[in-house]
């Protein structure tokens, strides 16, 4: 219980800094006239209402009224509304992701010649943009009837299942050869020691990595909306409001923030969900 | 002895060859026998001859993403490891922002490019230095961060016992220790520069660079070209990477001598 | 090496440790503990766990400070002794630097305390040579035995010819055979330095075969219960079955029973 109320304050202050610091550039610089104390030199940031609005008007336009469609609904909500598309697109994404990565790395377990074979190219395919291919891949997926949904969760496919695959070929080499022996002792077939033994073990390994891949699987659904031009999703609308910066530069912030507190909110799912499960050997352990 | 070892290499790269060699034959072959059209999938030779057909323009858009990816991973690597090192001086300073920075890292950081672009201006490479900096700053100052703290006890210990200062125990202790951790940071943030420098040119910027020119040539349905800056794009991510793979081997020498694998073990991750 | 004529080389004067002082959760580890090591002795400190053997080890180090009374060491505050770099230590875990060579472990202290490379280069390879480590100095830590990484610890700790060595269960990591013969060569190196040694085990034949006094502790909080002196002369391989040797073992043993700390 401390611990949740050390950190619920820790958040609030940290909220609290970035807002000081924001407002306390913003009306410093305005002091000055945007340049730095005593010089002619230009702030690296301009101050003015365009470039950085007021945090309480950013606040207020989440609850300023936005046209989608033929209704009329809050910012806030509108943004709801949106990020639940791309967090459809992100979960079939990560869903996909992890199996394959999982896959992969029972495989790689299996046979020691396809981890010495696949793994350096495992590798090779991080430092592939595919993200760059959105565009490609959604032309391939429409050509083959597929909604842009399933197309776009494909770019997050692909982010997630690398840190999936490295870790789980960690955790489920991780036994140490003791646990192993006495599997065999029970003369166990080797998929009862997957089961019984290594899954188990590699637990704690998972975690960690479907953070991380809980995280990329909402950069590629974002990304994916952007560049392939989706008529809905949250990359959708931070497009959209990029491009009316100079009217409403609250709206860009206000979908911005959306895009943070979704992958905050994916995150903390993956962790509860790691607390959830985790549980019981930590009871054994304290 | 050298010899050998060099022999062992060569023949545990042996699957991985004969594997990389398979799929692009399988690649070819499943393009040239099921006939599937340029668009939806191009055949490897013909990225390769496109590849050498567009090389002037293809290697200058490398080279400039290329500049910009690298430039913001210097910086984000510097930014992260100096505040990672002066954070450490100051425990509840470090206990309050490295939670912080994992939640941030677990925001989309790229959605952050149009802001960037409207702080820094779209006529320049600022702002997509920015995104790259924004990017790799985090993971290189959580890892670094939990590298320079989480020491073995018994060393502090063992240099209080030699009345050692603070000083000499960051250089002696901390900096060594962290430098797993470091190298991992790096492993990720290297390839994933040049991803990001891509995704902040859909947001604007100058367009001569690899993003616009997989944009343009895919609006033009010249898959293959676009393939090929592809290809490009993942060579100066693999250089990236063999660099910071070279950097985790001259640095920590004593790694090589004990385990001599180069697996992909975190090397950092006690667990 | 003086040892300053009759300055004991370790003075512990009612000294009580609690932690957490004062936040409601304290803790008493130590209550009331004297205690004199005259120089040159080997003193090995006893009891169950929880008996707060590693601490008093770490009260006369001074890397913990007393919330009661006072340590010396060779007639110094037990800081300026640290300060001054007054004595060696050794850990249950060698504690080596990974990416320091053997060779540039064991000149670390030397190196701290601004040693020019060609000595530092000198006194290792002696260090090296009484811990009969030659052939390993350009290997790394992990690339050693477990009983290897102890010795060039122990090698560290003496390289700087500290007039007091303070080990904290050295060998309780090792194998039984691996422990015999380090104890044999601690006692060989020992009397080779004439350095006092503090020396904090669980091992009652340990304590036996190691030591001129045995000091017995109780737990919760740690208090001196007993001093056993333990004569058995010249240490040899015949030691270890000789009746005086069991003799001690055995009078340590009862010490411990009556202390609540069975083995």
């Amino acid at each position: 219980m401390a611990r949740v109320l050390r950190s619920v304050v820790t958040t609030a202050l940290a909220i609290l800094v970035i807002v000081a610091v924001w407002e306390g550039y913003k009306w410093a610089g305005q002091q000055t006239g945007g340049n730095w104390p005593g010089t002619g030199i230009e702030l690296p940031v301009s101050t003015d209402d365009i470039i950085m609005p007021h945090v309480s008007d950013i606040a207020a336009e989440l609850v300023s009224d936005i046209r989608d469609g033929r209704s009329t609904l809050p910012v806030s909500v509108f943004l709801l509304k949106k990020a639940w598309f791309t967090l459809q697109e992100a979960a079939i994404g990560f869903f996909l992701g992890s199996a394959v990565g999982i896959g992969l790395a029972v495989l790689m377990l299996r046979w020691r010649v396809a981890e010495r074979g696949l793994l350096p190219w495992i590798n090779v395919s991080q430092t592939v943009p595919l993200i760059a291919l959105a565009p490609i891949i959604v032309t391939w997926g429409r050509n083959q009837g597929l909604p842009d949904i399933v197309c776009i969760s494909l770019i997050s496919t692909y982010l997630t299942f690398f840190p999936v695959a490295v870790s789980a070929l960690r955790g489920l080499q991780s036994p140490d050869s003791a646990h192993v022996e006495l599997m065999r002792s029970y003369a166990a077939p080797w998929r009862t020691t997957l089961f019984k033994l290594r899954l188990p073990a590699a637990r704690p390994y998972l975690f960690p990595a479907f953070k991380i891949a809980a995280t990329l699987s909402v950069v590629g659904a974002i990304v994916g909306e952007i560049s392939i031009g989706t008529k809905t999703g949250l990359g959708r609308s931070i497009l959209e409001f990029a491009q009316r910066y100079a009217v409403w530069p609250e709206r860009l912030y206000a979908s911005v923030i959306g895009a943070a507190v979704l992958g905050l909110f994916v995150f903390g799912m993956i962790s509860l969900a790691e607390r959830l499960v985790l549980r019981r050997t930590d009871e054994v352990v304290a | 002895m050298k010899l050998r070892r060099l022999v062992q290499r060569g023949t545990s790269l042996g699957p991985a060859v004969v594997v990389g060699v398979a799929g692009f034959g399988l690649w070819e072959g499943t393009v040239r026998a099921f006939g599937i059209r340029e668009f939806l999938l191009p055949k490897p030779t013909s990225i390769l001859a496109e590849l050498q057909a567009e090389w002037p323009v293809l290697r200058h858009a490398g080279w400039e993403t290329g500049r910009i990816a690298v430039s913001g991973l210097l910086v984000g690597i510097l930014a992260g490891v100096l505040l990672a090192m002066f954070t450490t001086r100051f425990r509840t300073l470090n206990e309050g922002l490295t939670p912080l920075a994992v939640a941030v890292n677990a925001t989309p950081i790229v959605a952050l490019a149009p802001i960037f672009n409207a702080w820094f201006g779209i006529t320049g490479t600022l702002s997509n230095q920015a995104v790259v900096i924004a990017v790799v700053f985090f993971p290189v100052f959580i890892n670094t961060a939990r590298g320079l703290t989480e020491v073995h006890p018994d060393e502090i210990e063992l240099m209080h016992s030699y009345a050692a200062g603070e000083w000499t125990i960051m250089r002696e202790v901390r900096v060594p220790n962290a430098l797993p951790f470091f190298a991992n940071a790096l492993r990720v943030v290297a390839p994933l520069s040049v991803i990001a420098a891509i995704v902040a040119e859909y947001f604007g910027g100058p367009q001569d660079r690899i993003g616009n020119v997989i944009t343009s040539n895919a609006g033009f349905a010249r898959y293959d070209v676009a393939w090929a800056a592809i290809a490009v794009a993942s060579a100066v991510g693999l250089a990236l990477f063999a660099a910071a793979l070279l950097v985790e081997r001259v640095s920590m020498p004593w790694r090589l001598a004990v385990g001599g694998s180069d697996s992909n073990n975190n090397p950092g991750r006690e667990t | 090496m003086s040892t300053g004529g009759d300055v004991p080389a370790v003075v512990v004067d009612g000294v009580g440790m609690v932690f957490n002082e004062g936040t409601g959760g304290e803790v008493a580890a130590l209550d009331g503990i004297d205690l004199t090591i005259r120089a040159g002795e080997f003193v090995t400190l006893i009891g169950p766990s929880g008996c707060g053997k590693s601490t008093l080890l770490r009260l006369i180090g001074d890397l913990l400070t007393p919330t009661a009374g006072g340590v010396s060491v060779f007639g110094r505050s037990a800081h300026e002794s640290r300060t001054g770099q007054d004595y060696g230590m050794v850990f249950q875990h060698a504690g080596l630097f990974d990416w320091r060579k053997v060779q540039a472990n064991i000149e670390l202290p030397l190196e701290l305390r601004g040693w020019s490379r060609s000595d530092r280069g000198a006194r290792s390879s002696e260090m090296l040579d009484l811990v009969k480590l030659d052939e390993f100095s350009d290997h790394y830590p992990r690339q050693l035995s477990g009983g290897m990484q102890q010795r060039v610890s122990i090698a560290r700790a003496l390289s700087f010819e500290p007039r007091l060595l303070l080990m904290d269960e050295p060998f309780g990591a090792l194998d039984e055979m691996t422990r015999e013969h380090m104890q044999s060569e601690l006692l060989r190196i020992w009397g080779e330095t004439g350095t006092t040694v503090v020396f904090v085990t669980h091992s009652i034949s340990e304590a036996a075969f190691l030591s001129n006094r045995v000091i017995v502790l109780s737990p919760r909080p740690g208090r001196v219960h007993s001093i056993i002196d333990v004569a058995l002369g010249e240490r040899t391989p015949d030691t270890r079955e000789d009746p005086d040797f069991f003799a001690a073992a055995t009078t340590i043993r009862e010490a411990l029973r009556s202390v609540g700390g069975a083995e």
